[in-house]
């Protein structure tokens, strides 16, 4: 079982490396259009050893990293509210339902407008990104809240803050858990298109920077990088529903 | 004095459909309803087993609830020592018909619940005294998810009997239980009832349990709910039903009420 978890996803990386070259060798594409495999390697070596992939890498995560933060922070307590209070849903939800469907993109003739050139229009755009989906799954979460347990804590005189700690927090927390998940993907990929615009580094801009000096190789890279990080940013996320206070939400429907 | 002394009472639902067709004329009717009980009048005394029975689906659980005060009735009051209830509160218990037991929380964590203002030696003794007192030892820090059914029955009893309640409600406690572990568990809520002498109210469907449990049987006719009958059973424990006449009598009387034959 081990075995196949580590076996099978080796072959579809395999699988798709073999055609990567295959399509190199046979398309007649030049290696400036259409990189093999190995010159990407020997470039993202390259690119390890002078510093560059690390300092952009460590720059989008910056920002993915804050903006993130802010919209975790500010969604979660926010899309509680919702659940929580009608007259705060029926004020908001309409409003949160329009702006939630504009592409964070969209944004960025504005967000450069607003804050200029550097970390803090990106930074904007990734918040703008996970922020949405955070509060409205959080207040879908907290609204399918088993009544039984609102009951519970009614019966066992629990107070308003201990609803808050003991019932609504830990009801909630496998469907948050998932909605991390999601935000974090979303705001990887709303990163690296802010970058191509709005700033002068990170991975977006190392691939949009790349392409002006028509270094596709370089391109690829960028591109790999991004894969890499994204799939142990979903890791990091998918490894909090293992902690045992959570492991509740697999079992219980 | 009766301990719980329920008083013209009467529980209807508003049919949201029919108000809004209604709009405003002619609103008489959909004001009034669907009516769920009708005029129940009942006494309880302090530390009765009452098992309460009726057609699925006949206001049983809203009768339990608004005793419970999770929910309030439409006309007439439930009195508990002679006050009414105006809403859930600890000192009646409430045992969910599927598990009420919090499934993010261990065992301890949820006997915990109703101690959480003892200091910390004090209830660390409770809570395993009680755990202790439903064969739960060894297992307080597991969560719900991994016991069986009978064991988060167990659990959810030893939670709600540690804040010591005057009244537990038990919401068809057995019910989703296989055969064998039903008989096990009515057994040590039997052997609880006969530790602690709590008033015990259960609906049940299962005209044995109401037998061999207890000390009054109520039965509740189809919806809108009245009583149908009252009554008290003065035998001890514990009680055989094969052996038992009256009890048998008794039992093919209470399939005849509730509309099937015993015997097919």
């Amino acid at each position: 079982m081990l075995n196949q978890k580590i076996i099978l996803p080796i072959i579809s990386f395999s699988v798709l490396l073999l055609i990567w070259e295959l399509v190199t060798r046979f398309s007649g594409w030049s290696q400036q259009v259409f990189p093999s495999p190995l010159m990407v390697l020997i470039s993202f070596q390259e690119l390890i050893v002078n510093g560059e992939l690390l300092k952009h890498a460590v720059a989008s995560l910056f920002r993915v990293s804050i903006g993130f933060f802010l919209a975790v922070i500010l969604g979660i307590p926010l899309g509680i509210i919702l659940g929580r209070i009608k007259i705060v849903h029926l004020l908001l939800n309409a409003l949160i339902q329009f702006l939630r469907p504009i592409s964070p993109l969209a944004w960025i003739p504005l967000a450069m407008l607003w804050f200029g050139i550097g970390d803090v229009p990106a930074i904007f755009l990734i918040f703008l990104s996970s922020f949405f989906p955070m509060v409205v799954s959080t207040s879908v979460a907290v609204e399918a809240i088993k009544p039984t347990f609102f009951q519970v804590a009614a019966n066992f005189n629990l107070s308003r803050y201990e609803i808050l700690t003991k019932i609504v927090i830990p009801a909630i927390t496998p469907q948050v858990i998932t909605a991390l998940r999601i935000s974090i993907t979303i705001a990887w990929l709303v990163v690296v298109a802010a970058e191509m615009i709005a700033v002068q580094s990170g991975l977006g801009y190392m691939i949009l920077d790349s392409r002006n000096a028509l270094r596709m190789d370089y391109v690829m890279v960028g591109m790999i990088a991004i894969g890499i990080i994204g799939l142990a940013l979903d890791f990091i996320m998918q490894s909090l529903s293992q902690i045992e206070s959570t492991a509740w939400g697999r079992f219980t429907k | 004095m009766s301990h719980i002394k329920i008083k013209n009472l009467q529980k209807s639902y508003i049919d949201r459909r029919r108000v809004s067709r209604s709009k405003t004329k002619d609103n008489s009717k959909a004001s009034q309803g669907i009516a769920i009980l009708n005029d129940i009048n009942l006494e309880f005394e302090k530390g009765e087993v009452v098992c309460i029975l009726g057609p699925s689906g006949c206001g049983k659980s809203t009768l339990l609830r608004m005793i419970a005060g999770f929910e309030k009735p439409s006309a007439g009051e439930v009195l508990v020592n002679n006050k009414p209830v105006t809403g859930p509160h600890a000192d009646s218990i409430f045992v969910f018909q599927h598990s009420g037991l919090l499934p993010w929380m261990t065992v301890w964590e949820n006997v915990e619940l109703g101690l959480r203002h003892l200091e910390p030696v004090a209830r660390k003794v409770a809570i395993q005294e009680h755990i202790d007192l439903v064969e739960l030892t060894r297992f307080e820090h597991l969560y719900p998810y991994q016991l069986s059914g009978g064991m988060q029955r167990r659990a959810e009893l030893a939670r709600g009997i540690a804040v010591n309640p005057d009244t537990l409600i038990m919401d068809e406690p057995f019910s989703g239980l296989d055969f064998l572990t039903h008989m096990k568990i009515r057994e040590e809520v039997v052997n609880m009832h006969e530790l602690i002498k709590k008033t015990t109210l259960i609906v049940t469907h299962d005209i044995d349990d109401a037998l061999i449990m207890g000390d009054k049987i109520i039965v509740l006719s189809g919806r809108p709910a009245t009583v149908k009958l009252e009554k008290n059973l003065n035998f001890g424990r514990p009680r055989n039903l094969a052996e038992n006449l009256e009890l048998r009598e008794l039992r093919d009387e209470l399939f005849f009420m509730l509309g099937v034959s015993y015997a097919v």
